[in-house]
């Protein structure tokens, strides 16, 4: 007799009360979308960074009307006809469906106080912002056309890491964007990174990292492995801050912490100081 | 029975291999024989139960490790310690020796095969002093104009506090970056588990081989099961979804030829083994070694920023 697959999608245990999303997880301080929009998305009480998506950092990061898109037609394909509990093509549909954005990543052209960049900023609310062929294609594709036209790469990252369901095609992208970085150093042009929370796995191990400036936002958590796994590994109990921005900072891993309201201003700060002239 | 789709891109890609200068030696070798047998073998996709054998092989506590290929392929091997920072570390291995008479840098993980061992070496899992000891190691080759030979065999990067307050991503990016960076001829065989970050820290290679029964995946079946399915026993299935074996590596184009195996896997005659996986070495090094540096890496970024599928 065939064997029927009855696996579905079940949560084993009851989920906890919904948390609204715009409830602060740090003082429980509730706001409006409209005034954590001007907020920038931080917390006014207590500080807390809530994520924030790809189109509303490059609005509140560049300079009016200077952001000219790039690449946003490109689509993920199956190469492996992955499925787990549904069709990898569903899961893409659907974050395309619910983010408006073809891929967790957008790139483009763009200035700060005057001086042109290039952009490539990613969106965790598109599949946890995974890393797959598409992710890889538009950033090597960002360090090219800051190359050609000669200004700086600013990348601003927020992922969980490699997308699972490309399998060992999402693992090449690691080597394709630490490659597309030194093509774009050999071309004589920094890289300025900024980690969001999160920054981990994949990203935290190829391109995030290999910016000639690493910048992190308060409390984004860093980590290579998650801390669940390490816990689960070494059965010590982790420090408060595991993995998070202080402590990176603590160990020499980053540069500085940026709260997010500074950011412009510093990456303005950074531009001048790499000169690059509109 | 018409070919199955899966056939024909094989075929395809084979035939591209075959016009590749990395098998132009192929008619002195057998390696033309080896490839006529993974061309018999492809019409048949792999199925679940051809990959999960795959996995038990890779990991299979008699396959030779690292040092087990360095003591039956390279003559005057000198090992490396250190990362003239912070420690050695021994699930990383490092050193100089001849292969073919050829002074050659490896690098390289190693598992254990005692428990005592296994823990000393963490079960091949390195840690950042682990990538900063191989990146020392490839810039000696640099300087000196050694080809560079890496074995890959980890479950993965050690997920440790330390790891992590020292610096474990960045250590992966920048072991690629070091790789990215060689004119020196490189090499690098998957010769068991090809376990994600850790794994690409050593890869980033001119040719990319991997054994017939070794795996290279982003993440482990159990870890992937485990985030998709939330129960690590449905492992078996996660790899049949991502599919972690040589053939579909193949035929991604993310490796760049097999090396064949013994009947049974590599721990049933270690020593054939190790003379296949010599041979397909020396191949592929003989087929760098005229190239001129500048343009070795020109090509080894772009075949790397070639990589994926989109639309």
């Amino acid at each position: 007799m065939a064997k029927i697959d009855v696996s579905i999608e079940t949560e084993d245990k009851p989920a906890p009360p919904p948390k609204h999303p715009n409830t602060c997880p740090g003082c429980h301080s509730h706001y409006r979308d409209d005034e954590l929009e001007r907020a920038q998305w931080v917390c006014a009480q207590c500080g807390h960074h809530f994520p924030m998506r790809a189109r509303a950092r490059i609005a509140a990061l560049l300079d009016e009307g200077s952001f000219y898109e790039e690449a946003s037609d490109l689509h993920s394909e199956d190469p492996l006809g992955f499925f787990d509990l549904r069709p990898y093509t569903e899961r893409l549909a659907e974050a395309e469906m619910s983010t408006g954005l073809a891929d967790a990543m957008v790139i483009g052209q763009g200035a700060i106080e005057g001086r042109g960049c290039e952009l490539a900023v990613m969106d965790f609310a598109f599949m946890g912002g995974s890393m797959g062929s598409v992710v890889g294609e538009k950033f090597s594709r960002a360090c090219d056309s800051a190359a050609e036209r000669g200004v700086p790469l600013l990348s601003i990252t927020s992922s969980g890491g490699a997308r699972m369901q490309e399998g060992i095609l999402a693992l090449m992208q690691l080597p394709k964007t630490v490659c597309a970085v030194e093509d774009l150093h050999d071309a004589g042009q920094p890289m300025l990174s900024v980690m969001a929370h999160p920054t981990t796995g994949g990203v935290l191990a190829s391109f995030a990292t290999l910016g000639d400036i690493l910048l992190a936002e308060p409390g984004a958590l860093m980590s290579f492995a998650g801390p669940r796994v390490v816990q689960e590994l070494t059965r010590e109990k982790l420090p408060d801050d595991f993995g998070r921005a202080e402590q990176n900072l603590r160990f020499g891993q980053i540069d500085a912490i940026v709260p997010r309201p500074e950011l412009r201003s510093t990456l303005g700060l950074l531009l001048r100081i790499f000169d690059a002239p509109v | 029975m018409p070919p199955s789709e899966h056939e024909l891109r094989l075929r395809d890609r084979l035939s591209r291999l075959r016009n590749m200068s990395l098998l132009g030696g192929a008619k002195l070798s057998g390696e033309l024989q080896r490839l006529q047998r993974q061309l018999d073998r492809i019409g048949e996709e792999p199925t679940g139960d051809d990959i999960w054998r795959s996995v038990e092989l890779a990991r299979h506590p008699e396959r030779p490790y690292t040092l087990d290929y360095v003591d039956a392929l390279l003559d005057d091997w000198f090992e490396l310690h250190g990362d003239r920072s912070r420690g050695d570390d021994a699930a990383m291995i490092a050193g100089l020796g001849k292969l073919a008479g050829r002074t050659v840098v490896l690098v390289g993980q190693q598992k254990g095969r005692d428990i005592h061992q296994r823990t000393e070496r963490r079960f091949g899992m390195s840690n950042p002093e682990g990538y900063a000891k191989a990146m020392r190691a490839m810039e000696l080759a640099e300087t000196h104009g050694f080809p560079v030979i890496s074995l890959v065999d980890t479950p993965g990067a050690y997920p440790g506090v330390d790891a992590e307050q020292h610096g474990q991503g960045g250590a992966i990016a920048e072991s690629q970056t070091v790789m990215a960076r060689l004119t020196v001829p490189t090499v690098a065989c998957v010769i068991g588990e090809g376990g994600s970050g850790g794994a690409i820290a050593i890869a980033l290679a001119d040719r990319v081989l991997m054994q017939e029964n070794a795996i290279y995946s982003v993440i482990s079946p159990e870890g992937c099961a485990m985030i998709l399915w939330r129960d690590a026993s449905q492992a078996k299935k996660a790899a049949a979804a991502f599919k972690p074996d040589a053939l579909h590596c193949l035929e991604l184009g993310v490796i760049d030829a097999i090396v064949p195996e013994p009947k049974g896997g590599a721990h049933a005659a270690p020593a054939e083994a190790a003379r296949l996986l010599g041979e397909s070495l020396r191949e592929a090094l003989d087929d760098l070694v005229d190239v001129p540096g500048d343009e070795l890496r020109r090509r080894r970024r772009a075949k790397f920023r070639s990589l994926g599928v989109f639309a």
